[in-house]
């Protein structure tokens, strides 16, 4: 039971890795606009709009793996993060820099100082994951002991392995955004873009994959034990399905099939996560195994039930979002009109009206009773939904006759005297 | 490990200013979902042009606000590690699941907030409608799951502490059995409605001082003011419920909120003043009016400060000036709102006066000051404790350098945030407005 939790946050870890990770990328190709067949504000407007309707959602799935390993992992937490603040903090500040250049991006148009809010949006979404895949590398190579900021600040995430796995971060991320931007061009219909970003993707994968293998090189020097179990039992085959998608998804960007190639590339992100993880089973930090990081059993009980059931509700969301959306891309003039009635005032609205009032002032009698003079036990919860209940019988006294012209209209606010 | 006390003040001011970043957006993702949704309902009973548009107009506001609190939320979950590290490695077991189904309530306030946004004339109007149900609702559940964690901090139980670990921790019954999150839940959740209503109004009553008095105006001015007018009453009483509650629970934190050195029978409240260390001294004193209102029983005892040691008692003036702020603030408040519902219920109209407009346009940042002070006075009430009685704050704190270096480019960020915030709503006001007439 120890290790259910712990699949959870790697699950967040991935899902995080992938969807907010190619968000990331979309930030370093507003950078990257050149060479291409089509000017960079062009290629600017085309990787910002992919990102679209929810953009700073996805930071959800990093706190739902923060708040699992604070409940799950109480010890391992506080020592990462304490020992490993620096570069935690700098991905906190490089998520609120980027969160609110976006949305005055969105805004700014063609206006002064929009150079300025683009250059700190590039920045942040490369500082972001490179700091964040630092932190994951001083985890990694075994730099963050137990205790209260027992490591070193410094070194813990300024090392060989950590650089390497921030860089790759900042790499996977690209190429996760040049393939979904490739595939988004060739929806629309702009083969220009389409030929630009396969060739960045092309590009970004090979990239990535010569980072992937140098820091196999560098991981063997600078984390022997890391080492040994990527490339040993589960760790090397979650090392092999992350190279073979990774080839499959140059293969597939090369003959245009985009589609397939949004799920290649993104197994072979999430096979570098669980790579990771199988290579450093049962150690979560040095000296700290799995079973002794975990909570009491009653915590991870209700962790497993809470996220089952959590996720009993979420799946049907998320089902629902997808099939809304694929079918307003699939019928975007539909727009059935809003079905107005009027309906007139009449008398059984007034009486409406006074029933409202009776309610509104029964319930204000009762709460203040129930809530102020007897104040305990059953009479306060009593007492307080009377509160509510007088709160909304009220705002509906107050907003019943809202949409008659003349309800508000006399109130031509007096002039000055 | 002994820890610079600085750094722990300066840890305490980089989580307070978080706090009071995020605080007032919660109230937004609290209140301002109903309101919306209120607007559309109408408008499709109606048929009104003018509440389908104000609520086309409003949900694009609450979508920037909700993308802001995404991002101010993500940067507290990352502090909780950062600055409390040894907070969270002892208690995170006990009250990290709260923030666990937080994750939930979020995850599906930000999934129907796309739909809803988007979904504008591309879903039937009962269906749009409905999608915007569950936005209200985790907006409801969310705030109490986090709240709760509060409670338990304030009023920890469910777990047995043996040789300094936590043995025996039941996240359920802490968080839940809990029976002291209630009336801190309630009291955040009229406040939500508080500042989220008179926040929307502030700039419709600017807009009326300025002569733009359309019906537009008029119907977004009523629906906020509503909002607020019907929430700010009550809370007194609400307010009322919650001092009894921390009277018998924290009566070390009701000392302060009065400054009341020595246990009196029959204690006095003072006004104003300043806590000098054993009394309030320039106050006005209103005799016996502390233990009628805490115990409700003018001549019940009330314990002093120095029934604990001096090393248990949380700054007192900083708590007094913050509950008085709220409790001066929400009494104008809950007056304003009555005097709306008063002329809005006896002469179906708006008020008519410029002061009453001149009093709107001042009461959303009021609400605010409020809002803070009000958080602050049971946050730095419970000092010098984490969890109440339990683990000392000093005990918390990271032990990593730095933090003066975190605090400094917080503030900056923040500053800069507030400011495109600020401009961004600006922005949203200056659409020309265009009412869709859908009929």
């Amino acid at each position: 039971m120890a290790e259910v939790p712990m699949v959870f946050i790697l699950a967040g870890l991935a899902a995080y890795t992938v969807l907010a990770g190619a968000d990331f990328g979309a930030g370093l190709w507003m950078l990257l606009t050149r060479p291409g067949r089509v000017g960079p504000a062009v290629t600017r407007d085309h990787a910002r709009h992919a990102m679209g309707p929810v953009w700073e959602a996805n930071h959800v799935w990093l706190i739902f793996a923060l708040a699992v390993c604070w409940t799950a992992y109480p010890v391992a937490f506080g020592s990462i993060a304490s020992t490993l603040a620096v570069p935690l903090f700098i991905a906190a500040v490089g998520i609120i820099l980027r969160g609110a250049s976006y949305a005055l991006r969105g805004q700014l148009g063609g206006a002064r100082g929009r150079h300025l809010v683009e250059a700190l949006f590039v920045i942040s979404s490369i500082l972001t994951p490179f700091a964040l895949g630092a932190a994951v590398g001083g985890i990694a190579s075994g730099r963050v002991p137990v205790g209260n900021a027992a490591g070193n600040l410094v070194t813990s995430w300024l090392n060989p392995t950590s650089v390497v796995i921030g860089a790759l971060a900042v790499a996977t991320g690209g190429h996760l955004a040049a393939v979904y931007l490739a595939a988004d061009a060739h929806r629309l219909g702009e083969r220009s873009l389409e030929a630009d970003f396969r060739a960045r993707a092309l590009g970004s994968g090979v990239v990535a994959g010569a980072l992937a293998l140098t820091g196999l090189l560098v991981v063997r020097v600078d984390a022997p034990a890391l080492y040994d179990g990527l490339t040993g039992d589960g760790g090397a085959i979650m090392v092999g399905i992350s190279a073979a998608a990774g080839l499959a998804t140059l293969m597939l960007v090369w003959r245009y099939r985009f589609g397939m190639s949004r799920a290649t590339a993104a197994l072979a992100v999430a096979a570098i996560v669980a790579g990771w993880a199988l290579a450093q089973r049962p150690r979560v930090l040095p000296g700290l195994s799995i079973e002794q990081a975990a909570a009491g059993r009653a915590t991870l009980l209700a962790v497993i039930v809470s996220v089952a059931v959590g996720a009993a509700v979420l799946v049907p969301s998320l089902f629902l979002l997808f099939h809304l959306y694929l079918r307003g891309r699939l019928d975007p003039a539909a727009g059935p009109g809003a079905a107005a009635r009027t309906r007139p005032a009449s008398g059984r609205d007034a009486r409406h009206r006074t029933a409202q009032a009776v309610v509104a002032a029964a319930t204000l009698l009762a709460g203040v009773v129930l809530t102020s003079v007897i104040g305990s036990g059953w009479p306060l919860v009593l007492g307080v939904v009377c509160l509510i209940v007088c709160a909304v019988a009220t705002f509906g006294l107050v907003t019943t006759d809202i949409t008659e012209e003349g309800s508000n209209g006399r109130a031509a606010v007096r002039r000055d005297g | 490990m002994p820890v610079d006390p600085d750094y722990l003040w300066q840890a305490r001011q980089m989580q307070a200013l978080s706090f009071a970043v995020h605080i007032p957006l919660v109230c937004f993702g609290i209140a301002f979902p109903a309101m919306v949704l209120f607007c559309e309902w109408r408008s499709l009973r109606t048929g009104d042009p003018v509440l389908a548009t104000l609520a086309r107009r409003w949900s694009k506001v609450m979508l920037a606000l909700f993308a802001v609190g995404v991002v101010t939320g993500t940067i507290l979950s990352f502090e909780l590690g950062l600055l409390w590290p040894q907070f969270m490695a002892r208690f995170g077991e006990v009250f990290g699941l709260g923030f666990t189904l937080e994750g939930f309530s979020f995850f599906i306030e930000a999934i129907f907030i796309g739909i809803y946004v988007y979904g504008w004339d591309r879903l039937p109007p009962r269906l749009h409608l409905l999608c915007g149900v569950p936005i209200v609702v985790a907006g409801v559940t969310g705030s109490l799951f986090v709240i709760a964690v509060n409670g338990w901090m304030n009023h920890p139980t469910g777990f047995t502490m043996r040789d300094g670990v936590v043995v025996d921790a039941d996240p359920w019954s802490a968080l839940f059995g809990n029976s002291y999150f209630w009336h801190e839940f309630v009291h955040m959740y009229f406040a939500g409605y508080i500042v989220a209503g008179f926040a929307v109004a502030t700039p419709y009553a600017w807009a009326m001082l300025r002569g733009r008095r359309g019906r537009y105006e008029r119907t977004a001015l009523t629906v906020a003011m509503s909002t607020a007018a019907v929430a700010a009453p009550l809370q007194v009483i609400v307010g009322d419920w919650a001092a009894r509650e921390v009277a018998q629970h924290q009566p070390v934190k009701l000392a302060a909120l009065e400054g009341l050195g020595q246990t009196t029978r029959g204690a006095p409240e003072h006004l104003g003043g300043w806590y000098n260390g054993h009394e309030v001294v320039y106050g006005i004193e209103i005799p016996r009016l502390l233990s009628l209102l805490a115990l409700h029983d003018p001549n019940g005892t009330v314990m002093g400060l120095n029934a604990v040691g001096a090393d248990e008692v949380p700054p007192v003036n900083v708590v007094r000036f913050a509950f008085q702020t709220m409790v001066g603030i929400g009494t104008l408040l809950a007056l304003l709102g009555l005097l709306f519902l008063y002329v809005r219920l006896r002469y179906r109209r708006l008020p008519r006066s410029r002061w009453f407009y001149r009093a709107a346009v001042a009461a959303g940042p009021l609400s605010i000051v409020a809002l803070i002070a009000g958080w602050v006075t049971t946050e730095v009430g419970r000092q010098p404790w984490v969890v109440y009685n339990v683990m000392r704050t000093t005990e918390a704190v990271t032990g990593a350098s730095g933090i003066p270096v975190g605090y400094g480019t917080l503030v900056v960020v923040y500053l800069g945030l507030a400011a495109a915030v600020g401009w961004l709503l600006h922005r949203f006001s200056r659409v020309p407005v265009e009412v869709h007439d859908d009929g």
